[in-house]
């Protein structure tokens, strides 16, 4: 259980953070998804004691992370893969992590088993991986404590399509048994097909906040069909608002009531479904276009 | 699905401590962690293959060839300790900057919120593998003396006051723990190495102008630290020590301590 509230930092007169609470359920993967420079690994931060608050707080297990008596036996914690000393073998920086936290010996071998790098990747010093393996690396580390709770910062981020879907079955494995995941991503596909609930933010802002079925719901339905203009004018006459193009539209309205309309209207449809990514990434892209730094460009 | 969410091994399905039953990382384990650390990277493993490196070829070359009567323990030992002196304040500022340089911070404050205990068990552990590097040297003196009694037929001369001896290992403790206070204070591993050359080097430079010449007898560490290690200490000697220390150990580690403990881990 991670409990955020009120938590603001600010530099200054720069806002990193301003103001953002939310909660992860144990059982559920929560995605904190934003464009680079929005203020996640920040909050991350905060939450795991390494960057003071100016303000509200966040506590882990009901506790603030710094009161924990030894946190990584109950949160694992993965703030960025790369940061590893590149003249240590991978099955060291395990290693050390165990003794500190007094995990079982065998344990090293479990958590490198567990992210499926092999006995002499294992051997290799950090220097020489890449950043698909010191991502395994770092979630490794993480998983050391045997913890209930998982705090990971763009664990995605360098794997492979084969990676993430690892990955993802990972981690929705931990979440079903009673786990709490935070994870943090700027890639909303990464994020989506994980993530149970989404925390969207922008310049520090939360922007969006919800079930990932909730955000994606409001989004209405994509259609094809043999004659998209002909539908378009249907479906404008029944006063929906329609957006698209030659490919297909777009319609604030549920697939039966799209259907139904095409139907009355003599329309053969190809492609009828409720948006998914396509939806979702308009939504990431209009809540943060404001906020990002490449609104100039669009 | 995979092997650690097996109902065996998996950390969720069997019984784990709750919060309350959890205890906190005891400190010797931290020490011991830090000592390890200074060690199991290759730059700290090249150090000290280094330093038994020079060590080995300084006793070498002087069983070859330096004259008979010269070939003492005493004079075996001040010469291994040469290239101590120059490195052990490096290992000391590797010790204590790799979490900032390399990031590492990351991991070990994220192990360990409480920084404090993290920074004293570096301290610690910085001493204690200085105090193993000095009982090494003490080794390789020991066996160089040894065979120049052997090969070269020289007299046996294990003399070696308890003055001598102590001034050895208080000041090698001094070196490395300088080394640590320079590189908590700049966290920064090549900045923190420049600077911990350069300053006392430039202090001795200035040092010898004669107006400067009663501060250097105070401050510089290099000078008061002559006597300790040949151990001839006076009372004097101590008090200009103990201010020298001060300067280049204790004003370091006071701005370093607090750097480590409210500086933000990125």
């Amino acid at each position: 259980m991670i409990t955020v509230t009120n938590l603001t930092k600010r530099y200054g007169s720069f806002t990193a953070v301003g103001d953002i609470s939310f909660d992860v359920a144990p059982g559920s993967v929560v995605g904190f998804l934003g464009p680079n420079g929005a203020g996640k690994s920040t909050a991350m931060r905060m939450m795991t004691g390494l960057t003071p608050p100016t303000s509200g707080r966040s506590t882990i297990l009901g506790r603030e992370y710094k009161d924990l008596p030894n946190p990584a036996r109950h949160v694992g914690v993965m703030l960025d893969a790369a940061a590893q000393h590149p003249g240590r073998t991978g099955r060291e920086v395990l290693h050390l992590i165990g003794k500190t936290i007094g995990a079982p010996k065998a344990r090293v071998e479990q958590s490198l088993e567990l992210v499926g790098l092999t006995p002499d990747e294992s051997k290799r010093r950090v220097r020489n991986y890449s950043l698909g393996m010191r991502q395994r690396l770092g979630l490794a580390g993480a998983l050391m404590g045997d913890p209930q709770v998982l705090i990971l910062d763009e664990p995605a981020n360098g794997l492979d399509p084969q990676g993430i879907h690892w990955m993802r079955q990972l981690l929705r494995a931990y979440a079903d048994q009673g786990g709490t995941v935070l994870l943090s991503s700027h890639l909303l596909h990464e994020v989506q097909i994980i993530a149970d609930e989404l925390v969207m933010i922008g310049r520090g802002k939360i922007v969006a906040q919800g079930r990932k079925e909730e955000l994606l719901g409001a989004q209405g339905t994509r259609v094809a069909s043999l004659d998209n203009e002909r539908l378009a004018g249907a479906l404008r006459a029944a006063a929906l608002e329609v957006t698209g193009d030659r490919s297909g539209l777009h319609v604030q309205a549920t697939p039966e009531q799209v259907g139904r309309i095409a139907l009355s209207a003599e329309v053969v449809l190809t492609e009828l479904h409720t948006t998914g990514s396509e939806g979702l990434e308009q939504l990431f892209l209009s809540l943060t276009a404001a906020d990002s730094r490449d609104s100039a460009a669009a | 699905m995979t092997a650690v969410l097996d109902p065996q091994t998996s950390h969720l399905t069997h019984d784990r401590a709750t919060l309350t039953e959890t205890s906190g990382i005891p400190f010797g384990r931290l020490v011991r962690v830090e000592l390890r650390k200074m060690v199991d990277t290759r730059a700290g493993r090249w150090m000290l293959i280094v330093m038994a490196a020079i060590s080995a070829i300084i006793v070498g070359a002087m069983v070859i060839w330096g004259t008979v009567d010269e070939t003492t323990f005493g004079v075996f030992v001040s010469l291994t300790s040469f290239p101590l002196m120059v490195l052990l304040p490096i290992v000391g500022i590797m010790a204590a900057t790799a979490e900032w340089s390399q990031r590492t911070g990351l991991v070990t404050f994220t192990l360990e919120p409480r920084r404090a205990r993290v920074f004293t068990a570096k301290i610690i552990a910085g001493v204690v593998l200085g105090l193993l590097v000095v009982a090494a040297s003490f080794a390789a003196a020991a066996i160089g003396h040894l065979l120049a009694t052997v090969v070269r037929d020289a007299p046996g001369d294990w003399s070696m006051p308890w003055q001598v001896v102590l001034g050895f290992v208080v000041g090698m403790t001094i070196f490395i723990l300088s080394g640590l206070g320079f590189g908590f204070a700049i966290l920064n591993t090549p900045v923190a190495i420049v600077a911990s050359i350069l300053l006392p080097t430039i202090w001795s430079i200035v040092g010898a102008f004669p107006r400067l010449e009663t501060a250097a007898t105070w401050l510089d560490l290099n000078r008061t630290i002559e006597p300790l290690m040949s151990g001839s200490m006076s009372g004097a000697d101590w008090a200009h020590l103990g201010t020298a220390s001060l300067v280049w150990i204790g004003l370091p580690m006071v701005i370093g301590g607090w750097r480590v403990l409210t500086r933000e881990v990125k």
